[in-house]
């Protein structure tokens, strides 16, 4: 990483700020789809308007003020289309520690490479700009291509919640990643 | 159900006093030693003011996502700690359990896996949990086996979490599955 | 693999948005038979401003009143009215149902049972309730029909409760259990 490269470009995607104009109709279609939700989180899955998204971008711009997060949506070059999302949470300062999380919100628009583009430009701002010294990714065992996706990267299974979620009658295991900077593949 | 749900053999969970909790909490927090068990956060001393305001909007918030606890001793209704449920998921069946246990002189003596006894056996037979998790800090052994004999099994460490006192610490994450619990129980 | 939870054979459901429904709403509830069926309160007229302030205050709360959506045909996109699921649904696992078709032109077309069939499946996938209620009027024989087809059963009725048009009637009330309705649907 060297100062004159780009932190937030990559080939064929950019990471961004939030456009309240187009995205909260875009993120709201997403959330129509639950299995994105279940995929993105643990919380109870919930439709939401596009009023309703505006509300969380406030609340997550809110956030990054405060120091506790960080979030750039995912858009691609071409044309700006927001594609997704890329967000650290519980940033822990004094050691170095935070919570990964990212998604492509559209089906269609999953397998195309965009993910890890995004995830090697993340990481080098996560290491050589935020200096973080571990990040941890949370995903369920139902979720078996974004677990090789992260370990690709370096991600090694840590935590493994037995039994954590339950969807469709179906109890699955909560899997911790963890990626440690010395252990980061950059390429 | 005529047994009495927040009782154990040492300490019972009670209801906070703020104004009660308000002074004991900022008192515990000077002993380092137990605020770095507590917390991956460096300690901050607070005043009881601002520790009241804190006590007082927690137990305003709607019970049933999370819970915060008195731990008070059988013997003599002495307020020794607090417990507290968080990270509640009615839907995922699962939360964060945390105990701290201010007053030093009842380390070490069966007051902390009592209190958690009595947890289990709420958090089971009261709110229907299918799972409770807890986190513990690697460099916190004698927290590890009160945890371990109150039947929490250990599901993955997150490597280096913490720096302190210039090495790396492992946070150990700790869950007890319903079904476990259950046969832990007299008459399984 | 997409997820197809929130949408049935004729409708679907959607989030709700009160700048949307506000309008809707008020102009339903110009219909009393209307408000007849879905309350115990005494008929009234609301203005749309007030139907979206509280559609707000409701949706701002955290953890939510009510688990509301929106009812939407597949054919043409209409909004035709809404469901919603209460709130506090843990730890007991259980919770009320309650659904309201606005147009008198949209009742007995089979929207509401879809609708009930969508969010019976929410609240036993998703939410993992154990079971769900509802409570309704004896003289609603159309949605008593419609609950019965769904599977819901009569769990006993609060006599007299209701005092309209000279007359007392009962409240039913009827529930459908998680195995009841893994029976019908797996």
């Amino acid at each position: 990483m060297t100062i004159e490269q780009q932190l937030f470009e990559g080939e064929t995607i950019r990471l961004g700020p939030i456009d309240y104009e187009k995205d909260p109709a875009v993120e709201s279609r997403w959330t129509h789809d639950l299995s994105y939700l279940r995929m993105v989180g643990r919380d109870l899955a919930r439709p939401l308007s596009p009023a309703q998204v505006k509300k969380k971008y406030e609340a997550i711009e809110k956030g990054m003020e405060e120091r506790n997060l960080i979030y750039y949506t995912i858009r691609r070059k071409e044309d700006n289309e927001l594609l997704g999302f890329i967000r650290l949470d519980w940033i822990e300062w004094t050691h170095g520690a935070a919570s990964l999380k990212m998604a492509i919100g559209n089906l269609s628009e999953r397998g195309k490479g965009y993910g890890s583009q995004v995830l090697r430009l993340f990481l080098c701002y996560a290491f050589d700009e935020l200096n973080l010294y571990r990040l941890t990714a949370t995903l369920s065992e139902d979720n078996p291509r974004g677990v090789s996706f992260f370990k690709k990267f370096g991600f090694v299974e840590e935590v493994r919640r037995r039994k954590a979620l339950l969807r469709d009658g179906q109890t699955y295991d909560l899997l911790m990643l963890g990626l440690l900077k010395h252990e980061w593949r950059r390429e | 159900m005529s047994r009495q749900l927040f009782r154990g053999n040492l300490v019972r969970l009670a209801a906070v006093e703020p104004e009660e909790m308000s002074k004991a909490m900022p008192r515990w927090n000077l002993d380092t030693e137990y605020y770095r068990m507590l917390d991956s956060a460096p300690p901050l001393l607070w005043s009881e003011k601002k520790v009241k305001e804190w006590i007082d909007k927690d137990l305003d918030k709607d019970p049933a996502q999370d819970l915060f606890f008195s731990i008070r001793t059988l013997a003599d209704d002495r307020l020794i700690g607090f417990m507290s449920l968080f990270d509640y998921s009615g839907h995922t069946g699962d939360a964060l359990v945390g105990i701290g246990l201010g007053e030093r002189e009842y380390w070490s003596k069966g007051y902390g896996t009592d209190a958690m006894r009595v947890m289990l056996d709420y958090v089971f037979n009261e709110l229907n949990l299918r799972r409770l998790t807890l986190i513990v800090f690697e460099h916190n052994p004698r927290g590890i086996r009160s945890y371990q004999k109150a039947g929490f099994v250990l599901e993955g460490r997150v490597r280096g979490a913490m720096q302190r006192d210039g090495r790396r610490w492992d946070w150990f994450w700790m869950g007890i599955l319903r079904e476990e619990w259950a046969r832990m129980q007299p008459g399984e | 693999m997409e997820n197809d939870m929130l949408k049935g054979k004729l409708v679907r459901l959607v989030a709700g948005d009160p700048a949307i429904e506000a309008q809707e709403f008020c102009r339903w509830g110009a219909n009393s038979e209307y408000q007849r069926l879905c309350s115990t309160d005494y008929a009234l007229q609301f203005s749309a401003k007030k139907w979206k302030e509280w559609f707000e205050k409701d949706m701002e709360k955290d953890p939510p009143l009510y688990h509301y959506f929106a009812i939407r045909t597949l054919a043409d996109d209409r909004l035709i009215g809404g469901i919603s699921l209460d709130g506090a649904a843990y730890p007991s696992g259980e919770t009320f149902v309650g659904i309201g078709i606005g147009d008198e032109t949209d009742w007995g077309k089979g929207y509401g049972s879809d609708a009930m069939n969508i969010i019976l499946r929410y609240a036993f996938e998703e939410m993992n309730l154990r079971r769900v209620a509802l409570d309704t009027f004896e003289y609603n024989q159309r949605g008593i029909r419609s609950y019965e087809k769904v599977g819901f059963i009569h769990e006993g009725r609060m006599r007299g409760y209701l005092n309209r048009d000279g007359r007392r009637w009962d409240m039913l009330f009827m529930g459908i259990l998680r195995e009841e309705w893994e029976a019908r649907n797996r």
